[in-house]
């Protein structure tokens, strides 16, 4: 009976204790003699996860060598914070150490952005993807219209698909994950709706070998085209490698580099835009108070044609179409 | 759509049941080690994500799966090692050092995955071998005939354990230790050397479990790539009542409602997604209410053996 009644305990203790695993950059006092700019970021995965924390810290990175380093713009994370009290405490930390803009990376943080934001009224707080900045004049919420890629994506792989079977691999069916796939089955509903697009869920955002059996399952029933969400789809490209003749649409980083001979194209989160903006109000003396949406029209989404994917002409001004149609709003896609 | 019990499908399932089952059978013949020798080894993930990760990391940079295999093996005795050291030496509560042990393989394998990979890459691993002849067979020969060969291996070591520690008397030393430990001291064996040796073996099975992943079934490494799957292949060895048949036939039980839930949401059945994810793990939680066999347990699991005290 002990045996079993420690099992259990050790079991339950090991559930909470999975999520702190991953390691935390704590920040370290920035330097007297320059003042940079300074933004601290906290993320639920890794900054090398191809996939919604790196497309963050990719940005953070970009603006950092456009201003001129790390004299110009000191960056700081802490990645892995699935938990929200951990990643609460970063939020609070950050912020009282002066930093001038802290980005909660994550739709979990909301509710601890709003409980700290009132506490730091110097410091810009933003975080998403929401649009809530809870009437609060220090806080920025950001989201993406991941529907709008989904369509372009969608009308690509239904003019490309040979079997007329499609797969999605996705992790849960909430937020991004969802807007993204559902503008995809609009946009491949657009060019043929005979074509059949089948989705599995594995219910988890992190597991990677339920994922890659998923894409395996999609291609033994016959799907030639796939496309999927979170960081665990890097299994479902694995997948399609294994199978040589079965194409990939990426969502959210450009993954071209995981499989150069099948990824199509990506859809590509580019938060710049909105770090600059930030940046700029910053200095202005406007700290939030706003709600920035990443589309296509302002480009913070942006579709990157693989290069070394032969793509037939039709398709790419199939595709650029739709994307310009978007932009003027001859289309509309509902996330 | 297509028929849900079509040959195709049927064929799918078990094809796909077969690939999902290859790490839990590695992990939980390697933990039924262990445990039949009376240490319970909670670390099994850690061991597996460390495993993982030099399969990956050997094989990224020398293009050769079989050092990977080989440097997953190594890094799964130190591991193994490290178990024993603390839990048999020391003495500590095994549980305990279990899940530190399990906790360190997180970290450490993400820390090194940080350092020395950065980013995600997909690798080729071990390469499907169709088997002669048999691979033709209709049916048959799809679902059981072309894999990969740490799929075929997990398999055969189905038949090994069982007479490794039904059939042999090193297999019996295994099993006096970890029922009735003062005895088998009293006969001249000795527990902590059999003790060390299980858990070891047991230890360098995950890492191979994590090789299976990380080098034939996924070919990349990730952050926390098992996700959790080690803790499924503890629960496994109880679940299989301390017989490698019977961890067989759960490990197999798993992944068939496990790839048939996913053929399920293929297919276009109308079922919500999260009710047909939560399948295996209803079915496992049943199937163990109702078929839990304590009979078997090894009667010293999780007591550190102290000549003389008992």
């Amino acid at each position: 009976m002990r045996t079993r009644a420690l099992f259990i305990v050790g079991l339950i203790i090991v559930m909470l204790a999975t999520a702190c695993g991953g390691q935390q950059q704590a920040p370290a006092g920035g330097g007297e003699a320059a003042k940079p700019f300074r933004i601290a970021v906290v993320m639920p995965s890794a900054t090398t996860d191809m996939a919604f924390s790196q497309s963050m810290w990719s940005a953070l990175k970009a603006v950092q060598a456009e201003m001129g380093g790390e004299t110009a713009l000191e960056l700081k994370y802490s990645e892995n914070m699935f938990k929200v009290p951990d990643a609460a405490a970063a939020i609070r930390d950050y912020a009282s150490q002066g930093f001038n803009i802290v980005i909660a990376h994550g739709s979990q943080y909301g509710a601890s952005v709003e409980e700290i934001a009132k506490d730091f009224p110097n410091t810009t707080f933003a975080w998403g993807t929401d649009v809530n900045t809870f009437g609060l004049p220090n806080v920025y919420a950001y989201t993406a219209a991941a529907e709008q890629g989904g369509y372009v994506n969608g009308v690509m792989a239904a003019m490309l698909t040979k079997s007329k079977l499609i797969g999605v691999t996705g992790p849960i069916e909430v937020g991004d994950a969802k807007t993204y796939i559902d503008g995809f089955v609009q946009g491949v509903a657009a060019v043929d709706p005979s074509i059949t697009v089948s989705k599995t869920w594995t219910g988890s955002f992190s597991d990677v070998a339920l994922m890659t059996e998923a894409a395996k399952t999609h291609i033994a029933a016959g799907a030639d085209v796939l496309t999927g969400s979170s960081q665990s789809v890097v299994g479902s490209i694995g997948a399609a490698k294994e199978a040589g003749n079965v194409l990939w649409f990426g969502t959210q980083q450009d993954q071209a580099s995981l499989a150069p001979e099948l990824v199509v194209a990506s859809q590509v989160y580019d938060w710049t835009a909105l770090i600059k903006q930030m940046i700029a109000n910053y200095k202005d003396g406007k700290l939030g108070g706003i709600t920035y949406v990443l589309e296509l029209k302002n480009d913070g989404l942006k579709i990157a044609f693989n290069p070394n994917f032969p793509l037939p002409a039709d398709v790419k001004a199939a595709a650029e179409k739709a994307i310009a149609d978007i932009k003027s709003g001859a289309i509309t896609v509902n996330p | 759509m297509t028929e849900i019990l079509s040959a195709a499908v049927i064929v799918g399932i078990l094809t796909s049941a077969i690939r999902l089952a290859t790490p839990y059978l590695f992990a939980s013949i390697g933990e039924a080690f262990a445990q039949t020798s009376g240490v319970l080894n909670l670390g099994v993930d850690g061991i597996m994500l460390m495993g993982a990760f030099s399969a990956f990391y050997v094989t990224l940079h020398t293009g050769n799966v079989w050092l990977g295999a080989l440097a997953a093996m190594a890094v799964g005795l130190l591991m193994g090692l490290l178990m024993s050291l603390i839990s048999v030496t020391f003495k500590a509560e095994q549980g305990i050092s279990g899940i530190g042990l399990y906790m360190f393989g997180l970290g450490l394998s993400s820390l090194l995955f940080k350092v020395l990979v950065g980013t995600v890459y997909t690798i080729s691993g071990f390469p499907v071998v169709k088997i002669p002849f048999l691979s033709q067979i209709p049916y048959i020969g799809q679902i059981f005939f072309q894999h990969s060969l740490p799929v075929y291996a997990a398999f055969l070591l189905v038949p090994l354990a069982w007479w490794l520690l039904d059939k042999t008397t090193w297999g019996l030393k295994i099993k006096s230790v970890g029922q009735n430990p003062a005895a088998a001291d009293s006969l001249g064996v000795n527990v902590d050397r059999v003790r060390y040796f299980s858990v070891c073996l047991g230890a360098v099975l995950a890492g191979l479990a994590g090789a299976s992943l990380s080098t034939a079934l996924v070919n990349l490494f990730q952050e926390n790539l098992t996700a959790g799957l080690g803790f499924i292949a503890v629960a496994l060895v109880y679940f299989g009542g301390w017989r490698p048949l019977g961890i067989l036939t759960g490990a197999l039980l798993f992944s068939v409602v496990n790839a048939f839930q996913l053929w399920l949401q293929v297919l276009g059945v109308n079922i919500q997604s999260d009710v047909a994810v939560m399948l295996p793990y209803l079915l496992t939680i049943a199937v163990l209410a109702f078929s839990m066999n304590r009979v078997r347990q090894p009667a010293a699991l999780n007591k550190p053996f102290e000549r003389g005290e008992n």
